[in-house]
């Protein structure tokens, strides 16, 4: 039996106004083994933490319960304040009388009841206790950085600067990402590629980043600090280190019927193609699916004209492997899929476009060479409509419930630059509201407004209709005089919401880093640890966790990358001891353990056992602390009951269930 | 809650909760004060296929009235794959209680995300409803299992 401390904390009011801290130490001190209990308003304050350490060393304490928040809030606190004054940490058990009693009880008398066995059943637990030793692990000083964009350009190079190696692997043929695709920026309308360039240029000029473009994560295994990554370098079929970037081969490529990505697929590339000219790294990909070589086997024009002899047809895959300390998803967004919102005639009518279509239309790069023109007739619009929230803030399952956050300020950003070029077009927004919180973003969207004369309508679009003579009938309302509209257009421009990238589920089932319903990933704490992933040496970095602009994610970056650096800047970590054990005089090494551990940590020895005075050799499964994550699935797998988990043991759960039932 | 408490039932309820999700979704049920019944009590393991059945044939040997497991949601384990091994176990030790005589409706599996705090509370709320309409788990203790 342990000599065992209960203190109670009143959390202020968070506690005590509903529990009766006063009860909850009495009947602690009724408890076998509780040699002490008290209460204090805040136990996890500097005097708190001094009455707990004071008894440990006066009663000669062998466990601590706190009675408090969740253990999820300060289990690491109380065990910090025990190791200092002597005792295992590991020794330490929590009651969460706030998270899971005083703030969802409202009647005094159930909360102190609800109290009180709470705190019996963690002193029922750590009566059965063990002293438990953290190991240490290694820690792999280089980071792998998820996309290409520019989150994660700015991520590695942050991290990169800090002197640490930082590989960017990204899955298109090009770094840029999605910033690459845009034409001006608010709120200072300076031009996307002036600022975004320059940044790919260092990154790739970097001694310490290494950049793995047209390849893909397939393999994630290991654990913070110690991570080893299969990257895909899928086949360029192009010898980067022989390719001058010359552009002949596209130039000379046949086949000029592939829909450009880059530009929305509003216009055509060829086979073989770099996706815009400042790309890095500057050297082509075939896209074998469009390719007539790999298609019929007859062209190979640009093997030909290539004088660097560059053009590798053979070229295969390249399985990468490779060990990091810390990981970094910066997978980005794509815009959603237009095909349930057909009353907006998206599908029908060419001059129906999304906004990042105009972005490539009004880009001096683009596929109208920066003109804006209708799609259909190559004529200029005279009356342009903007449609808000198309799929953001919607109710039903066909859209996003969230608010896409960027596109009040980009459409306030279209309307603008089209009004400055072509002062003759009209601009009509139709919006549900108009969100612009940020530095000079309420300013700009004003500006629109009053300088260059949008005409802004808060009401909803119902239909667009295409029109015979080609032009679009826009049906919507005008909520603030409470009247139907009827409105030619030339052009209608959807502001589509925006999702994370569709391969992201599957780079979080592979990091076992969480997700939500939205496919954005999880962060540790919503407002306390907003750049870090549940899971430990998994930072978060731009709009993979949630929509952002580019200010924000440049931010956020930054603070990813600092993270990261923090990990990496540690020699050793210390790894959870509350990790499997297997029972030697149990086991029978039957492997079923292994079977189901998800790290492969178990694994088998033969070993000379000595079972009450027989000696013999036995195949007896070990697990490795250092891979063992402490999931548990052994024990229950375990036919012979052999396997058991530190801190969570079959005892310590068993003597909780009993204490809850009694 | 608008459950019924004219009876002197009070019914004892173990919840077994994964740290990862179903743990931070009860207290963010908590911190967003969505209330539930005071019959369920909380314990937790570090993953729902830490979950021995072992553990809930203890709870209803020592009077539980009712035993809910909650974790990740399929696909979303912080172990990748240990809810899957608890949904197995569970669908097979579920069957198979009925003949020791612990209805069915006295266990259930649910998942909650650490996001999920009105979805725990609905659930609890959901499930304690059931173990009042259900009341006290007397079959079990008829057939002398409880000692």
């Amino acid at each position: 039996m342990q000599r065992i401390g209960v203190f109670v904390c009143h959390c202020g009011s968070n506690i005590a106004a509903t529990v009766d801290v006063k009860k909850v130490v009495e009947m602690a001190m009724c408890e076998p083994g509780v040699v002490h209990a008290e209460d204090y308003p805040y136990m996890c304050s500097e005097a708190g933490q001094a009455k707990i350490q004071a008894a440990i060393k006066e009663k000669n304490l062998g466990g601590v319960v706190v009675c408090s928040c969740s253990p999820r809030m300060h289990e690491n606190t109380f065990r910090k304040a025990a190791e200092k004054a002597g005792l295992n940490p590991y020794m330490v058990e929590i009651a969460n009388i706030r998270e899971h009693c005083s703030w969802i009880h409202k009647n005094m008398e159930e909360a102190t009841e609800k109290a009180v066995i709470l705190m019996k059943a963690a002193v029922a637990k750590v009566n059965l206790n063990t002293p438990l030793q953290a190991g240490e692990s290694r820690v792999t000083k280089r980071a792998l950085v998820i996309g290409g964009g520019i989150a994660g350009i700015q991520t590695a190079l942050d991290i990169a600067e800090a002197g640490y190696p930082v590989d960017i692997v990204e899955k298109t043929p090009s770094i840029g990402g999605r910033m690459s695709q845009l034409d001006k920026t608010f709120p200072t309308l300076d031009c996307s590629a002036c600022i975004l360039t320059p940044k790919m240029v260092e990154a790739n000029a970097h001694p310490n980043i290494n950049i793995y473009t047209y390849s893909e994560v397939e393999k994630v295994s290991g654990f913070v600090g110690d991570f080893t990554v299969d990257i895909r370098k899928k086949a360029r079929s192009v010898d980067m280190s022989k390719c001058t970037g010359c552009g002949v081969c596209q130039e000379k490529c046949p086949n000029k019927k592939t829909p450009n990505e880059f530009n929305r697929g509003l216009n055509n590339r060829s086979a073989i193609y770099t996706p815009f000219a400042q790309a890095i790294p500057n050297v082509p990909v075939i896209d074998r699916e469009h390719c007539t070589k790999f298609l019929t086997g007859k062209c190979g024009i640009c093997a030909k004209v290539c004088q660097a002899g560059a053009v590798d047809y053979e070229q295969q895959d390249e399985i990468i492997t490779e060990k990091y300390g810390a990981i970094v998803v910066a997978t980005g967004f794509n815009m959603i899929n237009l095909d349930k919102y057909d009353e907006y005639a998206y599908s029908q009518s060419k001059d129906v476009i999304t906004s990042l279509e105009l972005e490539r239309i009004m880009n001096a790069a683009g596929p109208t060479k920066g003109h804006l023109e209708r799609l259909s007739d190559g004529k200029a619009p005279k009356e342009m409509v903007f449609i808000q929230c198309v799929g953001s803030r919607c109710a039903d399952k066909r859209g996003k419930s969230y608010c896409s956050k960027i596109c009040c300020m980009y459409t306030a950003k279209h309307a603008m630059l089209i009004r400055d070029k072509y002062p003759d077009v009209n601009v009509t927004v139709f919006y549900i509201d108009v969100r612009t919180p940020g530095k000079n973003f309420d300013e700009f969207y004003r500006r629109a407004v009053e300088e260059y004369g949008v005409n802004y309508i808060k009401g909803q679009v119902g239909k667009v209709i295409p029109q015979p003579d080609g032009k679009l009938l826009v049906q919507g309302s005008d909520l603030l005089s409470n009247k139907q509209i009827l409105k030619e257009a030339d052009m209608v421009v959807l502001a589509a919401a925006i999702e994370p990238e569709p391969g992201v589920r599957n780079i979080a089932t592979m990091l076992t880093a969480s997700i939500d319903t939205n496919d954005f990933l999880t962060e540790a704490h919503a407002k306390l640890r907003p750049v870090e992933s549940p899971t430990a040496g998994i930072f978060l970095s731009g709009v993979c966790q949630g929509p952002k602009d580019i200010p924000e994610t440049v931010s956020q970056a930054g603070a990813a990358a600092v993270k990261a650096i923090g990990l990496l800047a540690k020699d050793k970590l210390t790894t959870n001891p509350c990790t499997a054990k297997a029972d030697e005089l149990m086991c029978n090494g039957c492997s079923q353990c292994a079977n189901v551990c998800p790290y492969g940590a178990i694994s088998y020895e033969t070993k000379l056992i000595n079972d009450h005075g027989v000696r013999e050799d036995r195949r007896v499964a070990v697990v490795n602390s250092a891979l063992c994550q402490g999931c548990g699935a052994c024990t229950v797998t375990c036919p012979s009951g052999a396997m058991d988990l530190q801190g969570f043991s079959n005892r310590q759960i068993l003597a909780e269930v009993d204490a809850i039932c009694r | 809650m608008s459950i019924n408490n004219n009876s002197e039932f009070k019914p004892k309820i173990v919840a077994f909760c994964c740290n990862w999700c179903s743990y931070a979704g009860a207290d963010l049920a908590g911190s967003s004060r969505l209330t539930y019944p005071a019959d369920v009590k909380i314990i937790r393991v570090p993953c729902s296929c830490r979950v021995n059945p072992m553990f809930i044939l203890r709870a209803f040997e020592k009077g539980a009235d009712g035993v809910i497991l909650c974790g990740c949601h399929p696909g979303d384990c912080h172990y990748t794959s240990g809810n899957f091994y608890a949904r197995r176990r569970m669908t097979l030790l579920f069957s198979m209680l009925d003949y020791i005589g612990v209805e069915n409706g006295r266990t259930r599996v649910e998942w909650v995300s650490a996001a999920e705090g009105v979805k725990f509370s609905a659930t609890m709320n959901s499930f304690v409803e059931k173990i009042y309409s259900l009341g006290k788990n007397v079959r079990l203790e008829d057939l002398r299992c409880k000692n």
